[in-house]
C-alpha cells in the first residue's frame, strides 16, 4: 500500500463538477481531505492524501488529469532546502504532524512530505526560509521546478 | 605544592600542539573518557577538550572601515544595503548590529512581522563575497568636504572587517514557554498559548562555558572558532554574571557567563555567520564558536566532562512574565530532558524544540579539534580572567 499526498487544482470550468468521489468507485483509493479552499468562480484547491496500491495511485492521478485537474505532487511543491537548513530544530516543535521531525541522537532536522499539510507553520518559523513554497494555497507560488 | 595530581601548563600544551603529539577530543567525548578512565587518568590523557555553539546571537556585529573617499568624508550616517549603521566613530568606521532592520522594513506594523532583511543578513552576504551597496552621508567639513559617498563593494575591499561580538555564547539559558491565552512571537521562538510547546537555546554538554563553569581557562586572549576563522575572546560581555545560582556540580542553572569575541571578517564563512529572520521579534545572527579548554588538570577534566543530564535550564514564562520582568524561574530541566522533545512541565507534556543548532555545534567542536591537531592552532593563554565565584574544589577527585 502507497501513499501520496497530492495538490488538486480545479480551474473555474471544472471547479463545480464531481470528480473526487470517483476515486473511491473506480479506483478504491482511499484519499483524505487534508485542507481545500475555493475562491468562488476562480478557482478550487484540495490538498489530498491518496492511499492504495502505487498502480491505483498513478491511474487516479490519471483520472484526475484526464477530467482537466491540474495535479501536482506536494513533494514537488514543498521542500527542505537543505543548504539553507541549519538543523536547529526550531520548525520541530510547531509541526502539527510531525512531517518536521528531530533524528536523535544526531540532532538533525529531517522531512517527511508524506507527512505534510501544507499548513505553513515552518515557514513562518524558520529564521532562514529554508522550508520552500509551504504556502499551497497562493496562487503565486511557483513550485521547485520552475525555481531554478 | 599543588593541590592536584596532574599538572599541566599552556605552555606545554602548545609545545605537544606543535609536536603533534595533543590529544584532543571534544565535549561530547570527554564525557565517555571520564567515566571511563576517571578523572585524573582522564586528565594526564587528554590535553584539549573542544567545544562549540551554534545559534542566535543578537548581540553581535561587524565592525567596517569603508575606506577614505575621494574627496574625503566625515560620514555621520552610514547604510549597507540600505541597513544603517552607526557612524558616531572616525571618518569611515561604523558599526553595522546584527539586529538592525533595513530603512524600508514594515517591522511589526503588520503583525507578526517577517524582518527579511537586517544587520545578519549584510554581515553574511559579505563573507559570501557579494557585492553590498555603501551609502555614506556627511555634513563636510573643512578637512572632510564630501556630503555624500556611494559605492559597491565586496567585504575584500573594506580595509578593515572585524566581527565584534559584545555578548555572545551565554553559559546556560532559559527554557521559554508560553502560559498566557494566545501565541506569542519571541526572540524564543513562536511559543503556543497554556504551554503547548517550549524551546531552548544552548548546545547544553557542548557549550563552552557550560564547560569552564568558573572560567578558569577561558578570559581575555583565548583563541577561538570563529564564524568559521580564527578570533579571539576579548573580554567577559555583557551581562556577565558569575553569581548566577549554580548547582552541586558548580554549573549554573541559568544564563551566567557571557563572552565577548572578536574576529576578522575575511576568514569567516557564511556557512558558520548565518542572518536570522525571527518572525515578529526581528533580525539577527546565528554565529558559529567553539571554544578550546586545556585539561591543565583533573579538575578541568571533571568540568569538562559535564552531561546533558548533569546541567539544568530554567523553564521561563514569556507570556506574561519575562516581558514584565516579574516572576522567576517555574522550575527547572535538565538538557537531556529537554533534547527528548517532550518534558513534563505541572503535568502536561510539553513539546520542545532546539533553537540552537546541536550538530552544527558538534561539526565546528571537531573543525576546531583538527585544526589543534594539525599543529596550526595554538591555545591562546588568557592575559586576564573574568569576574568568577570562589568553588570550593569537587568533594572527591579520584
Amino acid at each position: 500500500m502507497g501513499s501520496k499526498n497530492v495538490l488538486l487544482i480545479f480551474k473555474s470550468n471544472i471547479m463545480y463538477k464531481p470528480v473526487i468521489y470517483r476515486l473511491a468507485k473506480d479506483f478504491d483509493l482511499i484519499f483524505n481531505i487534508l485542507e481545500a479552499k475555493i475562491l468562488p468562480k476562480k478557482e478550487g484547491r484540495i490538498l489530498l492524501e491518496l492511499k492504495g496500491s502505487e498502480n491505483t495511485i498513478d491511474e487516479g492521478i490519471k483520472f484526475l488529469e484526464q477530467n482537466h485537474v491540474v495535479v501536482e505532487l506536494l513533494s514537488d511543491k514543498v521542500w527542505l532546502e537543505e543548504e539553507k537548513c541549519v538543523n536547529c530544530g526550531a520548525c520541530t516543535g510547531l509541526c502539527p504532524t510531525d512531517a518536521l521531525s528531530m533524528k536523535r541522537p544526531e540532532m538533525t532536522v529531517s522531512f517527511d512530505v508524506q507527512k505534510c499539510i501544507a499548513c505553513g507553520m515552518c515557514g513562518l518559523v524558520c529564521p532562514f526560509g529554508a522550508m520552500r513554497d509551504i504556502t499551497l494555497f497562493d496562487p503565486f507560488a511557483e513550485g521547485r521546478s520552475n525555481s531554478k | 605544592m599543588s593541590e592536584f595530581k596532574i599538572n599541566k601548563t599552556f605552555a606545554e600544551i602548545n609545545k605537544k600542539i606543535r609536536d603533534g603529539s595533543v590529544v584532543v577530543v571534544n565535549a561530547e567525548e570527554m564525557i565517555g573518557v571520564t567515566n571511563e578512565l576517571g578523572p585524573i587518568e582522564a586528565a594526564r590523557k587528554v590535553d584539549v577538550v573542544t567545544t562549540g555553539t551554534f545559534g542566535i546571537m543578537c548581540s553581535s556585529g561587524a565592525f567596517l572601515n569603508f575606506g577614505h573617499s575621494i574627496p574625503r568624508i566625515k560620514a555621520n550616517k552610514v547604510f549597507i544595503n540600505r541597513v544603517e549603521a552607526y557612524a558616531g566613530v572616525a571618518a569611515v568606521d561604523c558599526y553595522l548590529g546584527a539586529t538592525q532592520t533595513r530603512e524600508d522594513d514594515p517591522l511589526n506594523k503588520v503583525f507578526p512581522g517577517r524582518f527579511r532583511y537586517g544587520g545578519g543578513h549584510v554581515i553574511e552576504d559579505l563573507v559570501s563575497g557579494k557585492k553590498v551597496k555603501l551609502e555614506a552621508f556627511g555634513y563636510g567639513t573643512d578637512c572632510y568636504p564630501n556630503l555624500r559617498h556611494e559605492a559597491e563593494m565586496t567585504l575584500k575591499e573594506f580595509p578593515d572587517a572585524w566581527l565584534l561580538n559584545p555578548r555572545n555564547g551565554y553559559q546556560n539559558y532559559n527554557c521559554a514557554l508560553n502560559l498566557s491565552k494566545k501565541t506569542i512571537y519571541t526572540y524564543m521562538g513562536i511559543l503556543r498559548p497554556d504551554a503547548t510547546n517550549a524551546n531552548y537555546s544552548t548546545s547544553g554538554q557542548l557549550s563552552p562555558l557550560l564547560n569552564d563553569p568558573y572560567y578558569k581557562t577561558i578570559g581575555l586572549g583565548s583563541r577561538i572558532f570563529l564564524g568559521g576563522g580564527v578570533g579571539h575572546i576579548i573580554g567577559n560581555g555583557t551581562q556577565h554574571n558569575p553569581n548566577a545560582k549554580r548547582s552541586e556540580n558548580g554549573v549554573v542553572m541559568g544564563g551566567a557567563g557571557t563572552l565577548s569575541v572578536k574576529g576578522d571578517l575575511k576568514q569567516m564563512s557564511p556557512k558558520f555567520l548565518r542572518g536570522a529572520s525571527i518572525t515578529g521579534y526581528g533580525c539577527s545572527l546565528n554565529v558559529g564558536i567553539g571554544v578550546p579548554i586545556p585539561i591543565l588538570n583533573e579538575e578541568m577534566a571533571l568540568f569538562t566532562s559535564v552531561s546533558d543530564d548533569q546541567i539544568l535550564a530554567p523553564i521561563v514564562d514569556y507570556g506574561l512574565d519575562y516581558p514584565q520582568g516579574a516572576g522567576g524561574p517555574l522550575d527547572y530541566v535538565s538538557y537531556a530532558e529537554l533534547k527528548t522533545g517532550e518534558i513534563n512541565f505541572r503535568g502536561q507534556q510539553v513539546i520542545t524544540s532546539p533553537l540552537a543548532s546541536y550538530s552544527m555545534a558538534l561539526e565546528i567542536a571537531d573543525i576546531l579539534k583538527d585544526w589543534i591537531k594539525s599543529g596550526q592552532f595554538l591555545l591562546g593563554e588568557p592575559q586576564d580572567t573574568f569576574p568568577s565565584v570562589p568553588f570550593s574544589g569537587f568533594n572527591s577527585i579520584k
